[in-house]
């Protein structure tokens, strides 16, 4: 298929699964974070806010380590996982989806939320007199007005995803067939002599991904806000 | 049956509300920051009063002493909100349904296909509600509030961001619903225009207290609520009915027990119910019964109440009949004439100063 061998689809794969695992297993916390940042007032509002923004200007390897201390196997959180759920995270590709879903959460969240605020609270009250319940007014009118920050989002978050480097290497390491995505794969190649023709055409295949990614967010982006006709005036 | 006894503070605001009436259409009327709106958002459930209680019929919706407080959604209160608040997302009809289908089948006692044809709005099911004028917005924000099936309708100002035809068009409409459909409404207006075409008992609420509560005839002729129902605004309302039409000169007359009015042709039929509200300043007064003269309105009244502020105005309330009328001359004029509380006087009224908007169909 478009003169890639079994190696280089199986990477594209693997980086693929990650990138939707990760923000399939985010999404439904970061719209829960994001409606209660934008709606609610809590004290440590604040501080809340500044813990999620952190990846963003963290370096990425400072994550990946705080995820190897927390989620390791003698990890506070880790060990914990294992004993309970036989689940382990580190060295694993789920790690690495864990790793991108941290690295992609604030720019998932900080859509959603500009979105969320952007909604005339008064149309949930409009809902609320009608019959609807909290939940159900959630549901079928917060959710589907915010849809355009939802999906600009999770597109984000995903290309985040696809690119996630620093906090993946240190987090589950470089293992081919394991935790090697695109950017770790490229990266062994420019590591090894001769392996600039291989980084080139990993590169080529990232560059059509993102461009595939933001323009879909575009066009989906677009079609909502067409769809939800704007009231206001 | 309405009862309303609530207190509630508002940052510096205080409200303090009691009143409990009856009545197709009862009017909530006061100036801006008079606490219309605030009263209304408790009833609906959107504010929650410290103290007090509400309940329309038998359905308490809120008793802080014994902590009943249902939520807005539990509460049947239909809310027509200012500006429309349809829901940019759906489709006109599924703005419609929105609420019917949160309703089980056995509490659905107002029809789909009533509303839309009470409302006229059979057209524009399949529209945006983008793609919709604001008297249409509020149309569909009104039969989206009917099909909730609620046991009160609450208006706030819903013409306020309309045009006049726009706010002619959805008064006929709030008329039909009255006449058609039994259920109690609540209408929030600061126009007294709009408050003595439509309802039948007004609360007059100011600073958050409730000043007045009664029949709108009584009500707004009198001289003391002035300062709330406004100085401009200053008038009274006659309850007559249709007697006769004049076909040649498109005249039309109403009895009331006072006397006959004449005014441009109305469109209703002989025996029916109309009120008419006259505007203070059109009243003129004479102490004589003139001839050859204009003015086809003449009435014997006498003085009932005087209103002398200082100023060059001074407001007279007259009785006709068991009605008041409110006249508004000038101090010079009231001096010249040397006007006295129980003086017979006549009062003169132009066919002319009646328009279609001051006259409503009860």
């Amino acid at each position: 298929m478009l003169g890639l061998g079994p190696e280089e689809l199986g990477i594209l794969a693997l980086s693929l699964r990650v990138a939707v695992v990760s923000v399939i297993c985010s999404l439904p916390l970061a719209i829960l974070v994001a409606y209660g940042l934008a709606r609610l007032s809590f004290p440590g509002k604040t501080l809340v806010d500044a813990i999620i923004h952190l990846p963003l200007v963290l370096p990425p390897v400072v994550v990946g380590f705080a995820l190897l201390v927390l989620f390791g196997k003698r990890g506070a959180i880790g060990s914990v996982l294992e004993e309970w759920f036989g689940i382990v995270l580190a060295f694993r590709w789920t790690g690495a989806a864990l790793a991108s879903a941290i690295m992609g959460f604030p720019l998932m969240v900080r859509a959603i939320r500009l979105s969320i605020a952007a909604i005339d609270q008064r149309l949930e009250v409009a809902a609320r007199t009608l019959g609807g319940s909290r939940l159900w007014v959630f549901l079928s009118i917060t959710l589907p007005l915010a849809l355009p920050g939802i999906i600009t989002g999770t597109l984000l978050s995903f290309a985040r995803g696809l690119g996630e480097f620093g906090a993946t290497i240190t987090f589950v390491s470089n293992i081919p067939g394991e935790t090697e995505t695109l950017p770790l794969a490229i990266y062994t190649f420019t590591q090894v002599p001769g392996g600039d023709a291989g980084a080139l055409r990993l590169s080529i295949i990232a560059v059509v991904l993102s461009i595939i990614a933001l323009a879909t967010s575009e066009w989906l982006t677009r079609r909502s806000s067409q769809l939800q006709s704007d009231d206001r005036h | 049956m309405i009862d309303i006894d609530i207190e509630q503070q508002l940052g510096a605001f205080q409200l303090a509300v009691k009143f409990s009436v009856e009545a197709p259409i009862v009017g909530l009327f006061g100036r801006s920051g008079s606490g219309k709106t605030s009263v209304i958002n408790a009833i609906a459930g959107i504010a929650k009063p410290l103290r007090g209680l509400i309940r329309i019929n038998d359905a308490v919706l809120f008793d802080a002493a014994q902590r009943i407080d249902l939520a807005p959604e539990e509460r049947r209160v239909g809310y027509v909100f200012q500006d429309a608040l349809l829901f940019p997302h759906l489709d006109v009809e599924s703005n419609l349904l929105y609420g019917q289908r949160l309703r089980s089948p056995k509490e659905r006692f107002i029809e789909e296909a009533r509303v839309i044809e009470l409302l006229g709005l059979g057209a524009l099911l399949r529209r945006k509600s983008k793609a919709l004028s604001g008297g249409e917005k509020q149309r569909v924000a009104i039969g989206r509030a009917l099909l909730a099936q609620p046991r009160i309708l609450l208006m706030d100002e819903p013409l306020a961001s309309l045009d006049v035809p726009r706010k002619t068009e959805i008064l006929d409409y709030i008329e039909r619903l009255r006449d058609e459909l039994n259920i109690p409404i609540v209408y929030v207006s600061h126009s007294v225009t709009e408050i003595t075409r439509l309802a039948d008992t007004v609360v007059v609420l100011s600073e958050g207290k409730c000043l007045a509560v009664g029949d709108v005839d009584e009500v707004m002729g009198r001289l003391d609520l002035k300062p709330a129902t406004g100085r401009y605004e200053a008038g009274s309302v006659l309850d007559t009915r249709v007697t006769a039409h004049d076909s040649q000169d498109q005249l039309t007359t109403l009895a009331f027990d006072g006397g006959e009015l004449i005014v441009p042709h109305l469109d209703a039929s002989i025996g029916e119910r109309v009120r008419v509200r006259i505007r203070a300043r059109d009243v003129s007064l004479s102490i004589r019964k003139p001839t050859e003269i204009s003015i086809l309105n003449v009435l014997p009244v006498f003085v009932a109440a005087i209103d002398e502020e200082t100023g060059p105005i001074v407001d007279l309330e007259l009785a006709v009949g068991s009605a008041t009328l409110v006249a508004r001359i000038t101090r010079r004029s009231f001096q010249q004439l040397g006007i006295r509380t129980g003086q017979e006087l006549y009062a003169l009224i132009k066919a002319v100063s009646f328009d279609q908007r001051s006259v409503g169909y009860a």
